[in-house]
């Protein structure tokens, strides 16, 4: 890894590594006696790890000119291993906290262990843990590929990469302490926020730089959707954690906002979290494995221009669906609501392109995994799309709101959309990334697709039961005119939805454990034979070969691979 | 030139599709959130309403620590069984100094915004150390240690300060005596609680809420928190004729059976 460097390139992460220790440093001694001490020592240490890393190497030999020749997928590989580690933490994580609504004692007496604190490990950990690292590793991928060129230098990746990681970190054990905003899918608090903002900049102007250098003239579409999730997410993050610290020694802030200004930008901030991180980074994903793996084009460069600015202009204006019948003044939940609603339009139009670009290849679909995982994630693509407009109708919000159906609604995009096409995505990718004929078992990835349909499905059903019965008995009045039921009567009745809860959570935590020994044996075992033949194989990279004005919306821009 | 024509353009354009994707994706959060800041009837007025005491808002920052929000809500909906079932829907000027708001997005456990003074401080008690001593059916967490921390109230004037900063009305005196005042609150019949009648006002509740008056714990902090809830103006218990701007959405019926 640090072999790959250049002398100039340690140096500079040297220099780098030095700020961070010193950052950690002085979050340690400034947060003495706060929780903010602890994160600091975690900075430190993590400082001090990537220094000896960098020193082990430093007098390693130069890399040779022609490394120019090739891409640079290391950080793509590092990427994919950390997505899956933290795919399997997180889910796991899941499964704890859908068993603690089921048994509530099944924990500890401890703070960390309790449902309030180990839900935001869960949420973070597989939204930012596992899709945060899949979506960086793969655009690091996709990028030099669609504008065949090397990313710009080598030290750059693996900052945001692991700078990432670091926040991840930070969060995560942060939550533990009870360090949170307490602002769903941003409670990280301002320090670890601030790291985000330079890490993620940094991402950006990698990006952009990798277009500059682009020997394509288009750029191809699923660097919009990439270039639209770093962009947005940049700009959402930065203004819902607005917030002022209590001190520089403390890990204590108090949000700028407070009531319904609050709640507008941190449902502005949550709806487009799910639209340009979990939407958009993983259309990008899909529009450059899904051609590649089914050997077809994308199916309309037209519908994919419509479906990316419709995405782009009417999710931004969705996030009012979320405090329906609240203090938000109606004109605001009344936009929300319509936007939600045309919303639907660009979103179909991307599953739909997404399956006829599958014409002509569904008996591929049939026999591949693979693919099968990137066919069924573009059905709940399109079905929770529908589900989520549908959902925004004010008055079918008002049955479906504060319920599990939500939560229902939430993972069939999550387990069904996000994980499937990422779980796709991975596996399309080890093998061409560590240059192998094909994964490790075949038969484990079948088996990791059924689980994962099984639990989705599992899942799914289990909220849409629990979430309108919840809704129903809220809102049910019995012959005098009285509430027919208390709240904890409609507890009870969740009882037997929240154990099936966790047993689809735990069939798609199954697969997913069976998909990272999958992972880890194709990268540890190559086939017999198959690695000197593999290896043979032309370098795609400035090789050439395809005339310059390729058209952008043929999605195979590289022969040989 | 035909928009597609113009995309063919615009996508070649490194800089031009970044600037493209920024302008799009900004107006609809310029126009819904911005607004916001700027109507006056956005929220309604209040004059009676007072701030978190220090202790109360310790036990707040327990609430959000302890990721009470993902479970309850802080926010009645005009809609009848919940008006019926919680109590007047929920206006926006009752959460005017919550940074951040909790008004949640999921109901594993009941709405909280008017929690305040419905149960007794033992019941509050018994149930945070372990709901099933209390509700045999709850799935609630139990917080035990709660009773068995200490109160960090050192730090409490930095909190007063940067909630001044983002706009919460706390004077120069509430901030000098925020420690004493957290003791105070959980303390009656001492020099410290006269204070917080003095500051937060006669009607602020003062007593020692885990019924040890010696020691103040995470405990009395979260319960005195909880006893507040939907308390701090009576705004909206009032007629909605009497609001200055009342709430734009009539309570809806429900179909029942």
């Amino acid at each position: 890894m640090i072999g790959q460097l250049t002398v100039s390139e340690r140096q500079s992460a040297l220099i780098i590594l030095l700020f961070i220790v010193l950052w950690g440093l002085s979050m340690a001694i400034a947060g003495h006696g706060d929780l903010l001490g602890p994160q600091g020592w975690i900075v430190l240490l993590a400082g001090v790890l990537g220094l000896f890393g960098v020193m082990s190497g430093y007098y390693a030999p130069e890399p040779g000119a022609d490394r120019l020749t090739r891409y640079y997928d290391d950080p793509s590989k590092v990427g994919i291993i950390l997505a899956m580690i933290w795919a399997v933490i997180g889910m796991f994580v899941g499964v704890w906290v859908a068993t603690l609504l089921a048994y509530p004692d099944l924990t500890f007496d401890a703070g960390w262990a309790s449902f309030g604190r180990l839900r935001p490990v869960h949420t973070s950990g597989v939204i930012f843990g596992f899709g945060g690292n899949a979506l960086i590793a793969t655009s690091f991928y996709v990028m030099q590929r669609t504008c065949r060129t090397r990313l710009p230098d080598q030290l750059t990746p693996w900052f945001v990469l692991l700078g990432y990681n670091l926040f991840c970190l930070l969060a995560a054990s942060g939550y533990l302490m009870g360090i949170t905003q307490s602002k769903e899918y941003a409670e990280p608090e301002w320090y670890a926020d601030i790291w985000l903002v330079i890490v993620w900049v940094t991402y950006f102007v990698l990006y952009l730089r990798v277009l500059m250098r682009r020997k394509e003239p288009h750029i191809y579409v699923a660097n919009w959707y990439y270039m639209a999730f770093i962009l947005v997410v940049a700009i959402l993050h930065i203004v819902n954690n607005l917030a002022m610290p209590i001190s520089f020694g403390s890990a204590k802030s108090y949000s700028a906002f407070s009531g319904v200004q609050d709640a507008m930008t941190q449902w502005w901030y949550g709806h487009n979290a799910v639209a340009f991180f979990l939407t958009a980074g993983f259309l990008g994903m899909m529009y450059y494995f899904m051609p590649k793996r089914a050997g077809r084009p994308i199916y309309s460069y037209r519908l994919s221009i419509i479906s990316f600015w419709g995405i782009t202009f009417f999710y931004m204006w969705a996030g009012s669906h979320h405090l329906h019948y609240t203090a938000l003044p109606h004109w605001v939940q009344t936009l929300g609501m319509t936007f939600s609603v045309m919303l639907l339009v660009p979103s179909w139009a991307s599953a739909g392109n997404a399956l006829m670009t599958l014409n002509g290849a569904w008996h591929k679909v049939r026999d591949d995994a693979t693919l099968r995982f990137m066919m069924v994630a573009a059905v709940f693509y399109g079905l929770s799309t529908f589900e989520g407009s549908f959902m925004a109708i004010r008055s079918v919000n008002s049955l479906s709101h504060y319920t599990d159906w939500t939560v229902g609604h939430v993972h069939a995009g999550a387990l069904g959309w996000v994980a499937m096409i990422t779980f796709g995505s991975i596996y399309a990718a080890v093998p061409w990334l560590w240059k192998r004929e094909a994964m490790y078992s075949a038969r484990l990835v079948e088996a990791h697709f059924w689980l994962a349909l099984a639990g989705t499905l599992i899942y799914v059903f289990a909220m849409w039961n629990s979430g309108i019965i919840q809704g129903l008995m809220w809102r049910t009045y019995n012959e005098s005119g009285r509430l027919a039921y208390s709240f904890i009567d409609s507890l009870v009745a969740m009882h037997p939805y929240y154990i099936a809860r966790a047993i689809g959570g735990l069939f798609f935590l199954i697969g997913a454990v069976i998909g990272a020994y999958n992972i880890w044996m194709t990268i540890r075992t190559a086939p017999e034979g198959a690695a000197a033949k593999v290896s043979e194989r032309p370098d795609p990279v400035l090789a050439g070969g395809l005339p310059a004005d390729v058209p952008a919306n043929i999605p195979a821009l590289q022969p040989g691979e | 030139m035909s928009v597609f024509g113009f995309h063919y353009k615009l996508e070649r354009k490194a800089i031009g599709l970044v600037l493209a994707i920024v302008a799009v994706a900004s107006i609809g959060g310029l126009v819904e959130i911005a607004p916001l800041f700027t109507i006056h009837q956005t929220v309604e007025d209040a004059p009676d309403m007072r701030v978190y005491t220090p202790l109360e808002l310790a036990g707040r920052n327990i609430y959000i620590r302890e990721g009470c929000y993902a479970c309850h809500s802080q926010m009645i909906r005009t809609l009848r069984d919940e008006v019926e079932r919680y109590g007047p829907y929920s206006l926006a000027v009752e959460s005017k100094y919550d940074h951040p708001m909790l008004w949640g997005s999921k109901r594993t456990g009941p709405d909280l915004a008017r929690i305040g003074e419905k149960y007794s401080d033992d019941w509050h008690v018994a149930h945070l150390n372990n709901p099933r001593d209390v509700v045999p059916e709850s799935v609630m967490p139990a917080y035990r240690w709660l009773l068995r921390n200490e109160l960090e109230t050192a730090d409490l004037g930095l909190h007063l300060k940067a909630l001044r900063k983002v706009g919460v009305p706390y004077t120069d005196e509430m901030i000098a005596n925020a420690p004493a005042d957290a003791y105070g609150q959980a303390a009656p019949d001492t020099p410290q609680a006269e204070g917080v009648s003095k500051r937060y006002g006669k009607d602020t509740t003062v007593r020692a809420f885990d019924s040890r008056p010696g020691r103040l714990t995470e405990m009395d902090a979260v319960v005195a928190y909880l006893q507040v809830l939907g308390r701090l103006t009576p705004v909206a218990s009032k007629p909605v004729a009497a609001l200055t701007a009342p709430a734009q959405v009539p309570v809806k019926t429900t179909s029942g059976k």
